[in-house]
């Protein structure tokens, strides 16, 4: 048996009196992937740090890290050698990982020449061969194109071709893929064990989402306040949780799809006819102005009375275009948006604050929904703006007390600032806010992929409850596809701003006609636990 | 986490500012000695301890004439700021209505900038004639578009956040929004950037007053010592020294103060 390629032992990292990640002892052996899984703060990401050592020099760490026998040394000089040489690292964000200002194959080419004396010509073809390895290849001037010309998946995959170019042995990717969509992802993720099948590399996956655990991970370790409470082959922790703390993150991920549709005899209460929103782009000359961006193209679509329903595509299907036309947000070049079946694109005055009532939204960023400065009861407050006389400050305090508490917050968290509450937190609050009108639907954009698993789950069930108890629509915006299965009744599909398929979600998700649709569903990666 | 790590350049800064504005506002009222007093017997003495900093070539006490100083110097600069602040609703304006009122602050500051501030200066001293009024207006119209586009630029950023959209979802119109989330949001920014201003604004006033375009005499001004000075360095070196060290000192510890401000906004919550 041959030594094994990382190992730690006894890590821990504090900062200040908190301890961050305690204890902790791992292994991973050439040609393996050991998944790192956990809820957002459990430590995964402090645990990659530290084996890099790119924690702040506020933390203290604690235990030894071996790299193939070899204790990493704490000293920085040393460590410059080895980051990049011998240890490979990938972000979560693919969008600020690379240098906007610097051509692909120049930044890959970087890692190369600080580390081994090499001519530019020679960095340029090892960057070439590694991009060409990621999937990117070299044909179409991939080396001379700039970060901006590229998607999320393309430029992950520049991420990963730079952090494997020196061959490192072992690569750490955090959340590689968690800003991608479907299809980015399933890409990124068939580039990384590619790799590490060609390369006998080991690799440390950091990510909350355990389907790609599943499908990526020979062995998983589980984390929960800083320390790994489980850990085994891939299958058997999964399949057989003896944690119930793994137990509970399993049956959080593997949420079951939602019944079927109910017959819906309601009456329409947000109807989107033939929106078409264009972007005007740069001129190409002076002579020759280029023509508009379509980013809506003549979409059509109705949501009953207390109905769920779902929009899914890829990042730059249009989706959020067209959610901020139904917003009124933005104004479409054609088409009409009616609600509760009056024209509410055109309306004017008091019948626009009368409309804008019935429909409210929730968005993506929990931490931008809110105005730092706001108190909670101001924030949730603030829709009482549309109504045509405001309620007195009592009422008013009433009404966001009980809005607080029907998304299981207390009355009391009222006088507190947003910066004070956790993201699953906060986005409980955006609901709390949406509801304060009221309204008969409320859209959300993408309004739980920056939840971690467990959170995640707790606000779907508060979701499909409200929905219950409410009756109340819901727009269900997201490329989350295990997330509109398991709250929605119906679902549109959009790809290139057009509707390409619509039904209720079982036979949309059981039986794809369009190709896109089967593509989408085939690139989600599903968590099956019997 | 831990503590947060000591600013002392906003220490500095302040102290620095603070001395400055507290002898500004205590001039008026009380100078060792009349700074406008001439008294030809006492020309050129070299600081004693009578006359900490010496006297001039008119035998006027030249600490007093620095207080008295610091006093234009203050008021020019902080009307200034003051005059620069009508930018900021120009940049609100322009961030929320993007398309022909944008285009037109943004052409109207391009112009502005494309004047040099000297040229103006003389312009508006053949309208009005020299003094402080007209340093104070010259100063405070470059002021004006340099709020204007920190204000423009920091009220784009902020209105891509999703709370810009929520507002707008409850009904909030543009200059609602500017007002009550936009604005608040860039107090910060705008702060330090008028601590910036008031800075420049303070070498601008002594340049201005060292080519005779602000004050007039008898008003002590910093860049007016420094001038008279200049035509004695042979006689009375230390004359030019403490114009020159008040006008270093206070720019310094304006800076100071704006870059310890930027660095407390700009801290993470």
């Amino acid at each position: 048996m041959t030594a094994p390629l990382l190992q730690i032992e006894g890590l821990g990292v504090a900062i200040g009196a908190t301890r961050i990640v305690k204890n902790l002892s791992l292994e991973v052996r050439a040609g393996e992937i050991l998944g790192l899984a956990g809820a957002s703060g459990s430590g995964k990401s402090m645990t990659a740090l530290a084996i890099m050592q790119l924690l702040p020099q506020a933390a203290v760490i604690t235990g030894t890290v071996r790299l193939r026998g070899a204790t990493l040394s704490r000293s920085e000089d040393e460590m410059l050698e080895v980051r990049g040489r011998d240890l490979g690292m990938v972000f979560q964000e693919p969008m600020t990982a690379l240098n906007p200002l610097m051509r692909i194959g120049d930044q890959v080419a970087e890692t190369l020449r600080l580390h081994r004396a090499m001519s530019a010509s020679e960095a340029r073809h090892a960057a070439r061969e590694a991009l060409d390895l990621v999937g990117l290849t070299g044909e179409q001037g991939a080396l001379d194109r700039f970060p901006y010309e590229l998607s999320g998946g393309q430029r992950q995959r520049v991420a990963i071709a730079m952090a494997v170019v020196m061959a490192p042995p072992l690569l750490i990717a955090d959340e590689p893929t968690t800003a991608l969509d479907v299809i980015a992802q399933a890409q990124v993720l068939s580039v990384l064990r590619e790799l590490v099948r060609t390369r006998n590399m080991g690799l440390v996956l950091i990510t909350h989402d355990l389907a790609v655990l599943k499908q990526l991970a020979d062995r998983v370790a589980i984390m929960h306040l800083g320390e790994i409470v489980e850990q085994g082959l891939t299958a058997e922790v999964l399949l057989r949780p003896r944690q119930p703390y793994t137990a509970a993150l399993v049956a959080a991920a593997s949420i079951s799809p939602k019944g079927a549709a109910r017959p819906s005899n309601a009456a329409a209460v947000l109807q989107v006819c033939g929106i078409t929103r264009e972007y005007p782009r740069k001129r190409r000359s002076l002579w020759h102005a280029a023509a508009p961006l379509r980013a809506v193209d003549d979409v059509s679509l109705c949501i009953h009375a207390g109905e769920t329903v779902g929009l899914v595509g890829e990042s730059g299907a249009g989706k959020s275009s067209l959610l901020r036309v139904i917003l009124a947000l933005e104004r479409a070049q054609s088409g009409q948006v009616r609600l509760l079946g009056e024209d509410f694109s055109a309306a004017k005055g008091a019948d626009r604050y009368r409309l804008r009532r019935a429909i409210q939204a929730v968005f993506q960023d929990p931490y931008g929904s809110f105005d730092p400065r706001w108190t909670v009861e101001r924030l949730i407050g603030e829709p009482f703006f549309l109504l045509g006389t405001p309620p007195s400050p009592l009422e008013r305090r009433r009404r966001v007390a009980a809005a607080l508490e029907q998304v299981g917050l207390s009355a009391a968290d009222a006088r507190r600032l947003p910066r004070e509450f956790s993201g699953g937190e906060r986005q409980r609050i955006a609901i709390a806010r949406a509801l304060i009108t009221e309204p008969a639907v409320i859209a959300f954009d993408e309004a739980l992929s920056a939840l971690d698993v467990l959170l995640r789950e707790q606000v779907l069930k508060l979701l499909a409850e409200l929905a219950q108890r409410l009756n109340v629509a819901y727009l269900f915006v997201s490329h989350d596809l295990h997330v509109v299965r398991a709250l929605a009744e119906r679902v549109y599909v959009m790809q290139n701003g057009r509707i390409v398929e619509e039904g209720s979600t079982e036979t949309l998700f059981g039986s794809p006609r369009h190709a896109y649709t089967q593509a989408l569903v085939a690139a989600t990666l599903k968590l099956q636990v019997k | 986490m831990s503590a947060a790590p000591r600013n002392s350049s906003l220490i500095a800064g302040a102290l620095l500012t603070g001395l400055f504005v507290a002898v500004a506002l205590i001039a008026p009222y009380w100078t060792p000695f009349d700074p406008r007093a001439l008294s030809i017997a006492g020309k050129l003495l070299p600081p004693s301890a009578h006359h900490w900093f010496g006297t001039d070539q008119l035998g006027r006490d030249v600490l007093s004439m620095i207080m008295a100083g610091a006093r234009t110097s203050v008021g020019v600069a902080a009307l200034s700021v003051l005059i620069g602040l009508l930018g900021v609703p120009l940049g609100l304006l322009a961030a929320a209505h993007s398309g022909g009122i944008d285009e037109l602050v943004t052409r109207g500051n391009d112009l502005v900038f494309a004047f040099p501030a000297l040229l103006l200066a003389i312009l508006l001293t053949s309208v009005l004639g020299p003094g402080a009024i007209t340093a104070i207006i010259a100063i405070g119209i470059f002021n004006i578009p340099v709020f204007a586009r920190v204000t423009r630029a920091g009220a784009l950023q902020l209105w891509t956040r999703d709370y810009a959209s929520a507002a707008r979802v409850a009904g909030k119109g543009r200059w609602r929004i500017s007002r009550e989330h936009i604005l608040p949001n860039l107090a910060g920014l705008l702060i330090v950037q008028g601590t910036i201003q008031f800075s420049l604004g303070v070498i601008a006033e002594a340049g201005l007053s060292y080519v005779g375009l602000s004050a007039q005499p008898p008003t002590p001004s910093w860049g007016r010592m420094l001038n008279e000075a200049q035509t004695l360095t042979a006689l009375a070196p230390s004359l030019a020294l403490f114009p020159g060290f008040a006008i270093l000192l206070f720019v310094m510890g304006l800076n100071l103060l704006g870059e310890g401000l930027r660095r407390r906004t700009e801290r993470p919550e």
